[in-house]
């Protein structure tokens, strides 16, 4: 049966009321704002976690968080930043702005079921906000939530706590999956005329593939909550060996904390791609327009993401050389892991090979996406370290495994969430973000990461364990160490504090900013040629846009301007054909 | 590789693998379906790792645990006329759930013949056939309940059967529920000539497609749990 979607009869809808158009509104623009609102603001509460952890860490004679408040404060820290804070914004925030917009889509294929993706994630937000209120406050398990320490008492937030946390994870799966379906479906189903998949940008590829994975890996999170939940509440023993707990006999036997393991690395490894393909993408964008200069090697680095998105899947029993398990498994996720590292030093290398000879513009954005090329390398670098099995064992749990974590997965993602922020905000408001401020913030948080986190590697290597909540009276951490930690602490305190630039940068430009016009950064995408700034609900007044080419024309000779948008049909001069013709042949 | 600045391709009609890349790289549209079918096909695809880590959980720690695992035919068997049938129930259940999916597929055949007043009747009647089944399945949870099986132990054996059990059966379960509402709705959609109005009967197939799912996972559960 022939189906002729017919995006253009969804133009005359337009809600009126304040409340149809800012809070139960179905325009993804507003959807989009209001997860970002909302993952900024329990980021926030995050942020504040890892300050109180480190003041515990670097002035313990302070004694402002005790023992369970500093575990409680590390799971709830965790947990934050990957799940509400990274994958929503990637995916519900920058992924309902962009998708529709960059397709030359009215809006997404299901705005109602997109609307219920956001109250559903904030109500998951609310529930885990919830836990810091419940008897016994939060749960304390670590991030990774394992069994059987998650639900034996002992654990702070052992009884309310970890049953909120798997509650939320359950709402906010559902979420995820009502959004994920939707940014999936309107990939796949509802571009414009002349989009083809090989036209799109690559932060649509990005946010696509992690879609797709979302749907994939966030199962296995599921199924591992219901089980937990049935272990706490029901005594069921599906986590649960025959184990003494607290000088007590608990009532359960024959269960197996290792499936809980592989269940949640089988979702929890993904998720590091399910984070980090959108910001590949992103930042993509965000170089090659500030760069005027095509992005090199597309095709490849298309393939590079869906290939990572793959290979993603075959990898997670890497989180689990200490936990024991065969030597071949052993070798076999050791080879995964390291197989991985090829189509991601594809991308590095286009990135920089994209930068080579181009006429670089020094913009807040672009400081941030180059600040993330060099924070991935030497992220991905120490994730070779950790990929090996022999390596891996002296180092996990120390805090090299933390320095690595946080480059790869915290700095790297979340200096593209600035990049991407201060580069699509004036399409969002149609003001420009202030540049002195954005420097300040930028230079602060780039140079001060590396502060906080180039020294863990070496505590790590020295064997300073991680999660420990004091570290005083072990003979073998040095005082070096310890004013190591005091040095660390001051330095994460700054750039904590410099995160109120940003905030404050962002919402005085929100209503004070520089007026932007529609096209600030002179890109080619889709989204930047949209007849209104901000876009209006509809996106594109009357008329669909039609797209002629590729999103990344820049630097042509032969044109008035530099670059020739997406939607502009055939230049007078013929010149510009020859690269977009080398591009594309690059298939063949 | 002639104009690239066209906004539209050529469509060539190519068959088999051509036809494929010929799909995938056309504008617009990947697949020639509707968005709902699309959207359903994908969450279906996402479902179906869901219940997969279910089977998969449980066959993890029916190998953890060192009890003995009930022998399910003697569990399941039904006692009729002084007899006893091992699997007699879930045999039942399942030609029930096997039935409504033909019933089902009849429904959509006569949605698409714009015949509204059988396909509300099949559709009604595949609810029916589930709602039984969901019958049965309350019928099968009692008689355990009954011989003592609780999620967290089991006179029989292994305490993880009786776990495993009320998950994925309830897991199951929970999903024909739903699916009786679901159909429900559309009967009466259907009924009302909502679909006449539209011009498209093409939500009574996706309704379809998600009954004809929750008959597949439950012959993998059949499968898996109960033979096994």
């Amino acid at each position: 049966m022939a189906y002729v979607p017919s995006a253009d009869a969804h133009a005359h809808h337009e809600p009126q009321s304040f409340v149809t158009k800012y809070i139960w509104s179905q325009d993804h623009k507003v959807i989009a704002i209001q997860y970002s609102l909302t993952a900024i603001a329990v980021g926030i509460v995050a942020l504040v976690l890892s300050g109180l952890m480190r003041v515990q860490l670097g002035m313990p004679e302070t004694d402002l968080v005790d023992a369970s408040a500093y575990y409680q404060f590390m799971t709830m820290h965790g947990m934050i930043m990957v799940v509400y804070l990274l994958t929503a914004l990637f995916l519900g925030g920058f992924g309902n702005y962009l998708i529709p917009l960059m397709l030359g889509a009215r809006d997404m294929v299901f705005p109602y079921v997109n609307m219920l993706s956001y109250w559903f994630y904030l109500l998951s937000v609310l529930v885990l906000m919830a836990s810091f209120f419940v008897p016994g406050g939060p749960t304390g398990a670590g991030w990774t939530l394992y069994p059987p320490q998650a639900i034996t008492g002992g654990t702070p937030g052992a009884g309310w706590g970890i049953l909120t946390m798997l509650l939320s994870l359950a709402i906010f799966i559902v979420a995820a999956t009502m959004g994920g379906l939707n940014y999936v479906t309107t990939v796949l189903q509802a571009r414009a005329r002349g989009m083809t998949l090989m036209r799109m940008p690559l932060t649509v590829w990005g946010i696509f593939i992690a879609s797709i994975m979302a749907l994939l890996a966030f199962p296995a999170l599921l199924v591992a909550a219901i089980m937990m939940f049935l272990d706490a509440t029901l005594g069921t023993s599906f986590f649960m060996p025959a184990i003494i707990a607290m000088g007590r006999e608990l009532p359960h036997e024959g269960g197996s904390p290792l499936l809980f393991q592989h269940l949640f690395w089988f979702f929890g490894h993904p998720e590091v791609y399910i984070v980090a393909l959108p910001a590949f993408g992103l930042v993509s964008d965000i170089i090659s327009t500030h760069a005027r200069k095509n992005i090199f090697g597309y095709h490849m680095m298309v393939w590079a993401i869906v290939i990572i998105g793959v290979l993603s899947f075959f990898v997670w029993a890497h989180h689990m050389y200490v936990s024991g398990m065969n030597l071949a498994f052993g070798f076999f996720f050791a080879i995964s892991t390291l197989v991985i590292a090829v189509p991601t030093a594809i991308k590095v290398y286009n990135w920089i090979l994209t930068l080579w000879q181009a006429d670089i513009h020094l913009t807040v954005p672009m400081l941030f996406a180059m600040g993330f090329l060099v924070t991935f390398v030497v992220g991905g670098l120490t994730g070779l370290f950790l990929g090996n099995v022999v390596v891996d064992i002296p180092l996990a749990d120390t805090y090299f495994v933390v320095a690595h974590f946080h480059m790869v997965m915290g700095v790297a993602p979340i200096l593209v969430v600035f990049g991407a922020i201060y580069h699509w905000f004036p399409k969002i408001t149609g003001r420009m973000m202030n540049d002195t401020l954005g420097q300040l913030h930028f230079w602060i948080t780039f140079l001060g990461t590396y502060i906080i986190f180039f020294p863990m590697h070496y505590l790590g290597v020295m064997g300073m364990p991680r999660r420990y909540y004091a570290y005083e009276d072990y003979e073998f951490i040095p005082q070096s160490a310890h004013d190591l930690n005091a040095f660390i602490t001051y330095a994460a305190l700054v750039v904590g504090l410099a995160q109120l630039l940003f905030l404050y940068n962002m919402f005085w430009s929100a209503f004070y900013g520089r007026p932007s016009g529609g096209n600030p950064w002179r890109a080619t995408g889709l989204e930047w040629q949209t007849p209104d700034t901000p876009p209006k609900h509809g996106n594109w007044g009357e008329k669909l846009p039609v797209v002629h080419r590729w999103p990344y024309d820049y630097n042509v000779p032969g044109v008035e301007q530099d670059f020739i948008p997406q939607n502009e049909p055939r230049p007078h001069s013929g010149t510009a054909e020859g690269e977009h013709h080398k591009a594309e042949e690059g298939r063949s | 590789m002639a104009d690239h600045t066209s906004p539209e391709r050529p469509q060539p009609q190519n068959t088999g693998w051509q036809s494929l890349v010929d799909d995938w790289s056309s504008d617009r549209q990947a697949f020639k379906v509707s968005w709902g079918k699309a959207m359903m096909w994908i969450f279906l695809l996402s479902d179906t790792f869901v219940f997969s880590l279910l089977l998969i959980g449980y066959m993890a720690v029916r190998l953890t645990t060192p009890q003995p695992w009930p022998d399910t035919g003697e569990v399941f068997a039904l006692t009729v006329l002084g007899h006893e049938f091992p699997l007699l129930l879930i045999a039942i259940m399942t030609f029930i759930l096997i039935t409504s999916s033909g019933t089902m597929a009849m429904a959509v055949n006569f949605a698409y013949a714009r015949n509204r007043r059988m396909a509300a009747l099949f559709i009604l009647f595949t609810a029916i056939l589930g709602a039984s089944f969901v019958g049965l399945q309350v019928f099968e949870w009692t008689d355990l309940i009954q011989k003592g099986v609780r999620p967290w132990e089991n006179p029989m054996g292994a305490p993880q059967f009786g776990a495993a059990f009320f998950m994925i059966t309830g897991f199951h379960g929970l999903h024909v529920s739903i699916g009786v509402l679901y159909l429900l709705i559309v009967a009466r959609k259907v009924k009302r000539g909502d679909y006449d109005r539209s011009g498209n009967y093409e939500p009574v197939e996706i309704a379809g497609l998600y009954w004809h799912f929750v008959d597949l996972v439950w012959v993998f559960i059949f499968a898996f749990f109960y033979l096994l």
